[in-house]
């Protein structure tokens, strides 16, 4: 009887080791599979042209990988979606922890939830539709879709992230550091941006680095507004192209195999490469604010 | 079983990857299924075939989905569809692609389509040359008032590359017939994912001129009139212009099947090109070709 039991345990704890390396497993696995696929890019073009290369026209022929208009469309989406959704969330993250009375509080925590629950194909859809008509007459611009009303959009979808995050390192901060504060005589106010933000800093800007993620590997409703012109891109108030709506809106027409093919999948490779880093910076943050 | 377990993952996936097998069609079977993928342009046409077809044989099963006409001829590549819609040819490379995959494709041309280039309806240009509209679509035209219009940058709209009307357009008009000519849209030309897209920026946005099958010509755009020179009369995209060859921007449209047709896929092309499914073709604003 006991050996069974023994035997039982065993295999539960071989199971529960098992699903535990599951998403290691599978990040390798995602990994080693786009790198097979996209290594072979080189093949039909070199690193440099395919990195530097200002034009992307990739069913010609002979065809042109040039994915630094992609690059720069991606980081300038990202950056115009941070430069609103860091502020306004870490604000708004200070409001619900430390100025909202209580019911209001949960009011909005749960308002935020709702705002995360948005499929983004829903944001794209209203961004398609109001966003940039008004953007075009607003601004007087010759096209309302542009890496302007993308970072709008993200900037919606990242809020959510950065406001419960923040919220939370806000929250851990020790209660005595805020009693300390207010026990030297300092204001409400003069405790929150002289000793609440140092305690929590680490935390929060681990919230705006996954925000930043979010943002950087978003698809749909970026494709949907930004116009996606290859162009290298000199203002916000332009079109432009990021690398996730050229895989989405190319990936179907490559051919198993082809050069276009690996180029999109060096694309993945690349999009992987730049989210590990900015997942990597926010662990590192998240974990400094954890030790203290 | 620690080392076996990443390998059996791997092939798991690696299958689940690489060997989507196509629908095969059995045609003894009782209830059947067809795959048509491909065209956007075609995709209700397609629709409108696969309706009318099932009224006749309520036993078989048509799929008819879009992504436009490369994705529709990588997937026969693939092995995932039974027929590929395509508005344009396919091509030497496709055709190597298909060999090494023991795929040969069979072409029927079941209709014909212009394509229409459409401006905002208050925008005053009424006709362009091929020449205007290669040197508006490569960008080296920037303003309408080059062309002797307002004084509005002009905003192009293209199709994305996996569309058939894109590369039609881009070797018909930019390339002028030359397949071998290395001419491309501006850069900054914005690239729709659909032809809705198209038909709903060019409807809002007074700088835009943008091109699609003249299925979706509505009052909404304003249909521009091409002459193929400076010496021809101008034409606009209507049924007999298309069919007698009159209006330049023109072509016709395919559906691939791999190699010969057989049971419910032949049964399916006879009836696209039967009486009653080139009907269908007139009724969904294509040209019908017989």
């Amino acid at each position: 009887m006991a050996k069974l039991r023994k035997f039982k345990e065993a295999i539960i704890e071989k199971l529960i080791f098992l699903s535990g390396i599951a998403s290691i497993v599978f990040v390798a696995l995602i990994f080693i599979f786009l790198l097979r696929e996209g290594i072979s890019v080189l093949k039909s073009t070199s690193l440099g042209a395919f990195l530097g290369g200002k034009f992307w026209y990739p069913i010609s022929d002979p065809p042109k990988f040039g994915i630094l208009p992609l690059i720069l469309g991606s980081l300038l989406v990202t950056l115009g979606a941070i430069a609103m959704a860091v502020p306004l969330g870490i604000a708004a993250a200070f409001y619900i922890a430390e100025v909202a009375p209580f019911r209001l509080r949960n009011i909005l925590k749960s308002f935020v939830e709702i705002l995360s629950a948005i499929p983004s194909v829903v944001l794209g859809f209203l961004g398609i539709t109001i966003l940039v008509p008004f953007l075009k007459r607003f601004l007087d611009l010759p096209t309302g879709l542009t890496a302007f009303a993308g970072s709008i959009m993200l900037a919606f979808m990242a809020m959510p992230t950065i406001i419960s995050i923040s919220e939370d390192a806000i929250n851990a901060v020790p209660r005595e550091y805020k009693e300390g504060a207010i026990a030297l005589g300092a204001t409400h106010w003069q405790t929150l941006h002289r000793v609440i933000i140092h305690g929590a800093l680490p935390g929060i800007i681990a919230a705006a680095m996954l925000g930043i993620g979010r943002v950087f590997g978003e698809t749909m409703a970026v494709m949907m507004v930004t116009g996606n012109a290859a162009v290298i891109p000199n203002s916000l108030f332009e079109p432009v192209r990021t690398l996730t709506a050229t895989i989405a809106a190319e990936m179907g027409e490559a051919a198993k195999g082809s050069p276009h093919y690996n180029a999109l999948f060096a694309i993945g490779i690349v999009l992987f490469v730049i989210s590990f880093l900015i997942n990597l910076t926010a662990d590192l943050f998240l974990n400094r604010s954890r030790k203290r | 079983m620690k080392k076996l377990c990443p390998a059996v993952l791997f092939l798991w996936l690696s299958q689940s990857f690489f060997l989507c097998p196509a629908s095969a069609v059995p045609p003894d079977q009782k209830s059947a299924s067809i795959q048509i993928k491909g065209s956007d342009t075609m995709v209700n046409l397609g629709q409108a075939w696969a309706e009318a077809f099932n009224a006749i044989h309520s036993n078989v099963n048509v799929a008819v989905t879009g992504g436009g006409s490369g994705t529709g001829i990588a997937a026969m590549i693939n092995g995932t569809c039974d027929i590929a819609e395509s508005s344009r040819a396919v091509e030497e490379k496709e055709i190597k692609q298909a060999e090494a995959k023991g795929i040969r494709f069979n072409q029927e041309a079941v209709a014909l389509d212009g394509i229409a280039v459409v401006v905002h309806p208050s925008n005053p240009i009424k006709n362009l040359t091929m020449d205007q509209l290669r040197e508006i679509f490569m960008g080296n035209i920037k303003s309408w008032k080059i062309l002797g219009g307002p004084d509005w940058p002009i905003v192009l709209l293209s199709r994305e590359v996996n569309s058939g009307t894109h590369i039609f357009f881009k070797e018909h008009v930019l390339r002028r017939g030359k397949k071998k000519a290395q001419e491309e849209f501006s850069p900054g030309a914005l690239m729709m994912p659909s032809s809705y897209a198209i038909a709903e920026e060019v409807a809002n946005n007074e700088n835009t001129i943008g091109y699609y099958g003249m299925g979706y010509i509505s009052p909404r755009q304003k249909v521009i009139a091409v002459a193929k020179d400076a010496q021809s009369p101008f034409v606009e995209p209507t049924l007999p212009a298309v069919r007698t060859n009159a209006y330049p921007i023109s072509r016709p449209l395919y559906l691939y099947t791999n190699g010969t047709p057989k049971g419910v896929v032949k049964e399916f092309i006879d009836f696209a090109y039967s009486k009653e499914g080139q009907e269908i073709v007139k009724k969904t604003d294509f040209v019908p070709i017989r």
